[in-house]
């Protein structure tokens, strides 16, 4: 219970926990699809402090460790080129490519920015007409309105030297293909909070109804982690599959219509590649006709790259629950957020990268030293 | 980048035809868009993507999750330097050929 005291509100944890324990009676597993929940997750060891029977598989939800190599590589050839001045969130920089990343690329000589919002995209293109300003837009359901909103206020605005690399993901095609994965051994999820803020609850119940499984909207903090496994538990006891919303504070059943319309209006539905995981139907976004003109891999032409995927990785097992991170050979020894051969061990969202900083199980346990200056909680 | 952080709205404008607004972050000010939540006034909370508002929220739990992430170091990690966290990364797993002074440039 050492992780306990750590806790907000130890006490409702504890009686959430409780809760839990008296309710349980066989083995579930359940995924948490949001990289966020992961993090929170091992961070505080609410996986350790959860009764055996509770298993919590890790999901698919890291954009940045979801984005194909393919979509790396071309940022990666359009970032290099003396006109272009590239901007991107920052988790994007250690991702790596087939042979470097972002930051290894600004190491040698590219314009490449950090950027808190889309929008300071669009404002350093509008201040340096001479340059071609290209954004990095990838991200789930709660990133694509800011960046449709981004794309869409270039049109208006006529701005002519601005256009994105799109490769944005949608998570209900994401659930539906781990649902038909014959190796699926997941009975509820606890679907992303956030995703939620802006999708709204409308496209699970059927997803929940066709695989008979819960599904219960989850925030981000331990104690909503907690509430939603027991939830879920307590739906999987009594063989109930509905849909719940354990986090109304920030999720409406009807999410965000405004932010709905403009995804509709800029972008449309198409086949998407995950990485490790393949295609899935209808599980992204790109640029519908009319904002066409604004498609950076239209643009610099970026074409027939041939990718290498690092054999050694299995990040795809990883993002599709059916391996933890630390039973990949190459956890922790071939493989670190120094030296990562996925983009799981190096996006701050990645399963593999919350093993690392938080539990490196398997691995002798040496406390990783904080930098002179940064302070410890901001490092683990 | 997936997490949205609660901040409380300071000031509304309008700049280039979009509603824009002054936003809290615990002490991190930054401009964010409130086309998606047109209604939000001064004094409220709202959680807040990549300076986009999306969903308004009430001041308590705000206040609570704020809290949270700032212990957390998550603030940190949304709003601080990302070259100077990646260069940081480096030294905390063991060095870096690219260097220090990388995050100076
Ligand atoms: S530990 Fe490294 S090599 Fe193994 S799955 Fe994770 S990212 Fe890939």
């Amino acid at each position: 219970m050492k992780y306990l005291e750590e806790f907000q509100n130890p006490e409702l944890a504890r009686r959430l926990l409780d809760d839990i324990r008296a309710t349980v009676t066989r083995p579930w597993a359940l995924m948490e699809v949001c990289g966020g929940q992961t993090h929170t997750i091992i961070r505080h060891g609410i996986d350790q402090l959860l009764p055996d029977e509770v298993e919590l598989i890790h999901g698919p939800g890291c954009p940045v460790c979801v984005t194909p190599l393919e979509v790396i590589d071309k940022a990666l050839e359009i970032a290099s080129r003396p006109e272009v001045l590239f901007c991107s969130f920052g988790d994007m920089l250690r991702v790596p490519g087939t042979d470097r990343d972002l930051f290894r690329v600004r190491a040698e000589g590219g314009d490449v920015r950090v950027v808190y919002s889309p929008l300071d995209a669009l404002r350093l293109a509008q201040q340096n007409p001479g340059r071609e300003v290209v954004f990095f837009g990838i991200g789930f359901e709660t990133t694509a309105p800011p960046n449709a909103m981004t794309v869409y206020q270039a049109k208006k605005l006529g701005i002519r030297n601005f256009s994105m690399l799109v490769s944005h993901v949608r998570v209900p095609p994401a659930i539906e293909a781990i649902m038909r994965s014959p190796d699926c051994r997941v009975q509820g999820f606890l679907a992303a909070g956030h995703v939620c803020s802006v999708m709204g609850v409308g496209e699970y119940p059927e997803l929940a109804e066709r695989h008979r499984v819960p599904i219960v909207v989850t925030g981000f903090e331990p104690l909503d982690i907690l509430e939603g496994v027991r939830r879920a538990v307590r739906q999987l006891e009594c063989g109930a599959h509905t849909v719940e919303n354990a986090y109304p504070r920030a999720v409406r059943p009807e999410g965000n219509p405004a932010a709905q319309a403009m995804l509709a209006d800029v972008f449309e539905v198409t086949d998407r590649a995950w990485r490790g995981i393949g295609v899935i139907p209808d599980s992204g976004w790109r640029l519908s006709e009319r904002y066409r003109e604004f498609d950076a891999e239209q643009r610099f032409a970026v074409g027939g790259i041939q990718t290498r995927e690092p054999a050694a990785c299995r990040a795809g097992e990883v993002l599709q629950g059916l391996l933890k991170p630390h039973e990949c050979e190459a956890f922790g020894t071939t493989c670190t957020p120094r030296t990562p051969l996925g983009a799981t061990m190096v996006s701050s969202e990645g399963a593999c990268a919350a093993y690392y900083l938080y539990r490196r199980l398997d691995l002798p346990q040496v406390r990783i030293a904080a930098p002179a200056g940064v302070e410890a909680s901001s490092v683990v | 980048m997936c997490l949205a952080v609660p901040g409380r709205v300071l000031r509304i404008e309008e700049r280039d035809g979009t509603r824009m607004a002054d936003v809290d972050f615990g002490g991190v000010i930054k401009e964010v868009c409130l086309e998606y939540l047109p209604d939000l006034e001064v004094g409220e909370y709202a959680i807040v993507h990549v300076g986009f508002a999306l969903q308004r929220l009430d001041e308590e739990s705000a206040r609570r999750t704020l809290e949270l992430f700032a212990g957390l170091g998550i603030l940190q990690e949304e709003f601080g330097d990302p070259w100077e966290a990646a260069v940081a990364m480096d030294r905390l797993t063991g060095g870096s050929e690219i260097g220090v002074g990388e995050a100076e440039r």
